[in-house]
């Protein structure tokens, strides 16, 4: 069941699923199981997608040759390479939202759920929407 | 139901709270008070144009061309750094949508259980531990957010920006996580061009008085007694400040927390965020991923309010409460609840803050307002959303 299929979609209410900080400054956000989805989804399922969204982030956010080397080419073009070429951290972003789409159609649209792309709020949390649960939408 | 169409498209920084100015439709960001920044622009500009029109002309015969070609790189590198420090997005983080607020309030509250009354509630500080380290993350007022570790709020842009270093008026914005590195390279390249026109002026006039005598050089090119005076001062404070901003680098130390002693070894505290290991701080400020701004500037606003007039009206008859829906189509901005809010217009703002922010992938609120939920069953919604960590 698609999500633009139900009829007037109502907002219960929203979750959200905030920043993990005890590895540092990195975007990580926590695994813990919101007690309001229970009755929606398996914790399995969310600690994979919430694991997964890490796992990009720090694939973002990485230090290493790949990154330095970014770095030290484009500071020696005084930085005017990022005005026609995507830096990897957008890269990855794109492959984040494409991801984020994906579990949206595949997992969380047909338990009345929607997960909002964390870019969206600042990189601050994953926000859930969950929505009135009607007699259509409540396949698990 | 015929409506006046807006045809203007209003794009996200038009609405963006804090006390920024935008320019070239969202491209450029900047502080309100620019004043200083054109002061720095006319410095650099002037004091080159100097050494341009009087050094470099004799300089380039009697030495080397390849001395004016130099300072002109130098400079263009220079003035690249000072804008891109000047015009990015320091690393602003947006504010809490009033659902977020409300649900950090929510378990705000839940933590701190009953508070007798008359007695002042603990303060808003949440404990996490990185590397070993207790750090408190303290609760923005303005933000409605629990910052992010090393995050600040700017009272002059009024904006938490993430790994707040400190507001710089001579770059007339913020030095944050985005544009430190450039920042820093700017004061690096800037005191570079200062040493740079400071050494030729004086071997210029050195060259020309052996020649002609120093006080008839001085008359012949006055400019050059300009460009030392600017270079002279210039170099103590910026020299500095890029020595300075070396020693914050290689302990990966925001000036902002070496203001507040952060980290300063009392009670055994140490630096979490370093990595005890001088390149490997260095290599992670200068050449670290290059994060983008999550500001979304140039985004559209999503809600046109003619078209939520026109579908919305056959909805105010059937919904519960008909006063939250001429609310709705009149915001294109999430409206933040504060104390002054009264607590019906809250569900109100919580549905239009549910569709501003609409990502690509939701479809059915746009054309369509959905029924929202009445009062009563929001209250009873955030009662069940009670946690404790």
């Amino acid at each position: 069941v698609r999500l633009q299929d139900l009829q007037q979609p109502a907002v219960s209410s929203k979750v959200f699923v905030q920043r993990d900080y005890s590895s540092g400054t990195i975007c990580k956000f926590q695994t813990k199981f919101p007690s309001e989805l229970e009755s929606r989804l398996d914790k399995q399922q969310f600690e994979e997608t919430i694991q997964t969204l890490n796992n990009l982030y720090a694939e973002a956010e990485k230090l290493g040759g790949k990154s330095y080397l970014e770095g030290c080419l484009a500071c020696l073009t005084a930085y005017t390479v990022f005005l026609c070429m995507e830096t990897h951290y957008e890269k990855v972003l794109k492959k984040i939202a494409r991801y984020i789409k994906d579990q949206n159609e595949k997992i969380y649209a047909p338990r009345g759920l929607l997960l909002t792309d964390p870019i969206e709020r600042g990189l601050r949390v994953v926000e859930i929407t969950i929505f009135e649960d009607r007699s259509i939408g409540s396949g698990r | 139901m015929s409506a006046v169409m807006i045809t203007r498209k209003v794009r996200k920084w038009e609405k963006l709270p804090g006390k920024n100015t935008f320019c070239c439709d969202g491209r450029v960001m900047m502080a309100r008070q620019k004043g200083v920044f054109y002061l720095t622009l006319f410095l650099i500009v002037g004091t080159c144009a100097l050494f341009f029109a009087f050094e470099c002309p004799y300089l380039a015969v009697h030495l080397s061309p390849a001395i004016p070609v130099f300072a002109a790189l130098l400079f263009l590198f220079v003035m690249a750094m000072l804008l891109r420090t000047s015009f990015s997005d320091p690393g602003v983080l947006p504010r809490a949508l009033p659902e977020e607020a409300t649900f950090i309030e929510m378990e705000i509250e839940a933590a701190n259980g009953n508070v007798p009354a008359g007695q002042r509630p603990p303060p808003r500080i949440r404990n996490v531990q990185i590397n070993n380290q207790i750090v408190k993350l303290k609760y923005c007022y303005t933000c409605k957010i629990f910052r992010p570790p090393r995050a600040s709020h700017c009272s002059i842009c009024d904006n938490c920006v993430d790994r707040f270093d400190h507001h710089c008026p001579w770059v007339g914005n913020c030095v944050g996580k985005r544009n430190y590195r450039y920042f820093y390279l700017f004061t690096m390249s800037l005191s570079l061009l200062t040493i740079y026109i400071f050494t030729f002026d004086i071997v210029h006039v050195v060259m020309r008085s052996v020649d002609n005598g120093f006080l008839n050089t001085l008359k012949e090119t006055p400019g050059t007694v300009l460009e030392v005076l600017v270079c002279f001062f210039t170099l103590w404070s910026v020299v500095g400040l890029t020595g300075f901003h070396t020693y914050l680098i290689s302990l990966n130390q925001t000036t902002n927390e070496d203001i507040k002693g952060s980290w300063s070894g009392k009670n055994r505290v140490q630096n979490p965020y370093s990595h005890k290991n001088i390149i490997k701080n260095c290599c992670e400020v200068l050449c670290g991923p290059a994060y983008p701004s999550v500001l979304d500037r140039r985004g559209v606003m999503q809600e046109d309010s003619p078209v939520s007039a026109t579908s919305a009206a056959p909805y105010s008859t059937s919904s519960s409460s008909s006063n939250p829906v001429p609310q709705t189509t009149k915001t294109t901005a999430p409206l933040i609840p504060n104390e002054h809010t009264p607590d019906d217009a809250k569900p109100s703002i919580a549905a239009s803050a549910e569709k501003s922010p609409s990502p690509k992938e939701e479809h059915p609120p746009a054309p369509k307002v959905p029924p929202l939920a009445s009062p009563e069953t929001d209250a009873e919604a955030s009662l069940t959303k009670d946690k404790t960590h």
